[in-house]
């Protein structure tokens, strides 16, 4: 059983439904890649994880969210804000706005331990400023006195990591924890990110856009696309051998040159809106391989060799077009 | 700290400036001839003589505008021309009713209008949002002079509980107070509301929750301390309304004050009296601004940093 | 559907969507739009619908309560107060429109030079706007009253100044956010003359919000009206105005209370109308973010 299993996940936030059957599982040690273009159900998947859907409207519809044996999808709030913060962590998308700007940065790391493990202020600073210096921030000690304002950004996000590893979480959620920085930072808190799944052995769900990041850092990847998983595997295999053509797009998009973003400019049109899902396979619109059932009929996922995907006409299966 | 308090004090000299320099021309630009608006009517030539040299009237403008304001700052104001005596004596009596009031009106409007805008906001789209919202409405467009005279009518003339005007009492001070504050909580409560929403769209807010960090203190600790700055910055240049309130509200309960003065010197054409209560007004206004921005710098490090 | 019904659903569909359609369907724009239909009617008429003249004086009624002859009683002379409140609106609204229009006009022509040419103008136009900004339009209008002395041409003007740096600065915000765009850019470096700019492209953008915050402004200024009217610096007697009936009746407010309720009642509840009106007026034309506070 993986830490964490998600499965059939379907939401509805005022009336629209942005995520429709969506399933995976992550276990400890273990690297998972949510990836998408904006819009796909990203962010949204990762709100329903840590239970966070009702601050933006939304509710859980179906399906069950598994973690440790726990089902969260039903979990009260009061007993799953016990587990947000200490056994799964959020890391979010731009550290410059992440931190709140008018308190001290070790008074906000201070915060997790002090509530979660129960430190007195003294033991939560020397534990705060422990992990700082572990994620290699320089003269700690002197940092926990800053305010935000004061640090750079590729600093911010240490700080923020620094906050989600603080009660020792078993799961950390990271959204797009890149994007916002400079590429040859975004590099450095990858790597540390990588770094710490494998020593400190937690799960980590990465969320991100580009291809090339799963690339180099993740065991296994989802492909979201428009509120549906389109295809999931190990890393090495879907990019061996990628069914989906959205996958295969994605693929393609990545950056040759370094400080390129992937945005993905090889596959036309862009990811409909909630309110506009066409019927059938909703990227049958934009999609090269489109035949007669995919306007109308909703591809089954699949499952082969390890991997599970949605598509009338795959890639790489024998299936002919 | 000390040195953005500093900073901004020297900011103020250059408006104060201006305002002087307005006030000090009204004598000018009504109609008719100084001399003639400074003295009594039916003043003999040598009573004239001796206003026209005390206020420099035979010099060039800018000449009377240092004798004028040399002689403010060293505390003399100029004489009543109806009223008969020193205006400094007359604006020394008379402020002491309206610091009291103006006082007592925004305490009673941060710490209501604060109170009801933070749970309106926790409570959005609720019943007690709902009635806060129309609360807001009618405080915001009720004029005051009517709400006190029918706050008179209620408290003082039908069920006889306070006095129905003068300063005798703290009793006194109820209405008048009440008044004013109505108009000042709904201010504070809306600027309030809308800051508690906005702010906790941010994306620091979503991390406090996904911290863990219970809703209420969210609410309390992060979110309103933020939704706070943007009411202390209103509240700092709203300071003047409620000064302007006072003068209103303090002619309605006919209490002693700056603005009753005011009013008295307006309709009596009494221009020193006048330049004297507007400069008091301006200058509390001034010192409003100023307390705002001194408030809000040491709520936010980014204030402070930025300026030292 | 019958061929006969088709232009009128057509109509009623396009007045669902226009502007008007959008203000007036929604509960609060529609009664407010009414009443101040309403109320701009009864001033209009008022000289040929009040039950009696405003001035007609009938010392032997005076201080009466409502009655069915009078009903909304009579103040300290017998003069019907119902009567004189229908001509107060002509007073109040014809001084606040007036007032607000010429601040709206002015306030929009610094605001735009401002905004558009920057420089020298720009901050001696902005420093003027920031020191007046902070004083509250009662002192303001107090001072005027000061130089110019009382009654019902210097509350106008009194009030037209003491709105000006509310339009001067909005006007001037837009116009510095809509110069910064592209397409401004274009027409400038097509050739288009800085008048052409100004009038065809920045200021019809610039409207919406500065028309929409003078419809707001206007239920202020009815109050600056009856305040100054009340502390007898308005409109001098025997014109009726909402402010001068509470001036006169808050010496009466022990025995005839019905000479200040009605009249304050007329000022509050027209405010509140208008407040609503613009509300609606606003969520209509989505330009919330245009009018926040600060």
């Amino acid at each position: 059983m993986a830490l964490l299993t998600v499965e059939n996940l379907g939401i509805d936030i005022h009336g629209i439904r942005p995520l429709d059957g969506v399933s995976f599982s992550v276990d400890k040690g273990e690297i998972l890649g949510i990836v998408g273009e904006s819009g796909s159900g990203k962010s949204l998947t990762a709100l329903s994880v840590i239970g966070l859907l009702p601050l933006i409207g939304g509710r859980i519809l179906r399906g069950s969210i598994r973690f440790d044996g726990i089902d969260l999808a039903t979990l009260p709030e009061a007993e799953f804000r016990r587990l947000r913060g200490r056994r799964i962590a959020f890391i979010t998308q731009n550290p410059m706005t992440s931190l709140d700007p008018v308190m001290r940065i070790g008074a906000q790391i201070d915060q997790v331990s002090m509530l979660h493990l129960g430190l007195d202020a003294r033991a939560a600073q020397a534990r705060s400023i422990e992990i700082m210096a572990q994620l290699r921030i320089p003269e700690a000690a002197t940092i926990y006195h800053h305010f935000p304002h004061q640090l750079s950004g590729g600093m911010k996000q240490r700080i923020v990591i620094a906050m989600a590893l603080a009660a020792d979480p078993d799961l950390i959620i990271a959204d797009e924890p890149t994007t916002a920085l400079d590429v040859t930072i975004q590099a450095q808190i990858v790597d540390l990110l990588v770094e710490l799944v494998r020593e400190r052995d937690v799960a980590l769900i990465l969320i991100t856009h580009d291809m090339g990041v799963v690339a180099q850092t993740c065991d296994r990847v989802v492909v979201l696309y428009a509120g549906r998983v389109a295809e999931s595997d190990a890393v090495a295999a879907i990019f061996e051998r990628p069914r989906h053509p959205y996958t295969r797009a994605l693929i393609g998009c990545i950056p040759r040159d370094e400080t390129a973003h992937g945005n993905l400019t090889g596959i036309p049109g862009a990811v409909p809106s909630v309110a506009h899902y066409p019927a059938g396979c909703r990227f049958h619109p934009r999609c090269p391989r489109r035949g007669a059932p995919c306007d109308h009929i909703v591809p089954v996922s699949a499952a082969m060799d390890g991997g599970l995907f949605a598509c009338h006409f795959p890639e790489n299966s024998g299936v002919a077009r | 700290m000390l040195s953005y308090a500093i900073k901004r004090l020297l900011l103020l000299l250059p408006v104060f400036f201006t305002i002087s320099i307005v006030i000090f021309l009204i004598i000018h630009m009504v109609p008719g001839d100084p001399v003639d608006n400074l003295v009594r009517i039916g003043s003999t030539p040598e009573q004239k003589a001796v206003i026209a040299a005390r206020y420099g009237l035979d010099k060039p403008l800018h000449e009377q505008y240092v004798i004028w304001l040399t002689n403010l700052l060293q505390g003399d104001f100029g004489n009543a021309i109806v009223m008969r005596r020193p205006v400094a004596d007359l604006i020394a009596q008379n402020i002491p009713y309206s610091l009291a009031l103006s006082g007592c009106a925004l305490l009673f409007s941060t710490i209501l209008g604060i109170s009801v805008g933070t749970l309106a906001a926790m409570y959005k789209d609720s019943k007690l949002d709902q009635v806060v919202m129309g609360g807001i409405l009618l405080g915001s467009t009720l004029p005051s002079f009517w709400l006190g005279l029918l706050l008179i009518l209620l408290f003082s003339v039908q069920l006889g509980w306070l006095p129905v005007s003068g300063a005798r009492s703290w009793e006194a001070l109820i209405l008048p107070v009440l008044t004013i504050g109505l108009g000042g909580t709904a201010l504070v409560a809306r600027v309030t509301r809308v800051a508690m929403l906005e702010t906790a769209q941010k994306d620091f807010v979503l991390l406090l929750h996904a911290k863990g960090l219970p809703r209420r203190r969210i609410q309390l600790r992060h979110v309103l301390h933020h939704a706070l700055m943007p009411v202390v910055t209103i509240l700092g240049l709203r300071i003047g309304w409620i000064l302007g309130g006072a003068v209103t509200v303090e002619y309605v309960f006919a209490r002693p004050g700056l603005g009753t003065l005011l009013i008295k010197a307006l309709s009596q054409h009494d221009y020193p009296v006048m330049q004297g209560c507007l400069l008091m007004l301006a200058i509390a206004v001034m010192l409003g601004t100023l307390v705002g921005d001194l408030v809000q710098a040491a709520m936010d490090p980014r204030i402070r940093h930025s300026m030292s | 559907m019958t061929a006969a019904t088709a232009p009128h659903d057509h109509f009623w569909l396009t007045f669902r969507r226009s502007l008007a359609g959008k203000v007036l369907l929604t509960p609060k724009g529609g009664v407010a739009g009414a009443y101040l239909l309403v109320l701009v009617l009864i001033a209009l008429t008022a000289p040929w619908i009040t039950p009696y003249p405003f001035d007609q004086q009938a010392l032997p009624l005076a201080n009466r309560p409502p009655s069915l002859a009078n009903w909304l009683g009579t103040d300290e002379f017998g003069r019907d107060v119902l009567s004189r409140i229908m001509y107060g609106a002509r007073t109040s609204l014809s001084v606040s429109v007036t007032a607000i229009s010429v601040s709206v006009l002015v306030g929009m022509a610094l605001g735009a030079a401002a905004g558009y040419f920057g420089g020298m103008f720009d901050r001696g136009v902005t420093a003027a706007v920031d020191l007046s900004w902070s004083f509250p339009e009662i002192l303001i209008a107090l001072i005027l009253v000061a130089i110019i002395g009382p009654g019902l041409h210097s509350t106008m003007l009194a009030i037209a100044i003491a709105y000006l740096a509310q339009f001067t600065r909005l006007t001037r915000a837009q116009i510095m956010g809509l110069k910064g765009e592209t397409y401004i850019e274009a027409t400038l470096s097509l050739g288009a003359s800085h008048g052409h700019v100004v009038f065809r492209h920045l200021m019809p953008n610039a409207l919406a919000p500065v028309i929409v915050c003078g419809m707001l402004a206007t239920g202020d200024a009815i109050i600056l009206e009856a305040t100054l009217g009340f502390f007898g610096l308005g409109a001098q007697p025997p014109v009726p105005s909402w402010g001068a009936m509470m001036s006169s009746g808050s010496a009466l407010i022990f025995t005839a209370p019905w000479i200040i309720v009605f009249p304050g009642l007329a000022v509050a509840i027209t405010v509140v109308m208008i407040n609503l009106f613009g509300d609606a007026l606003i969520r209509a034309l989505d330009i919330r973010a245009n009018l926040r506070e600060g």
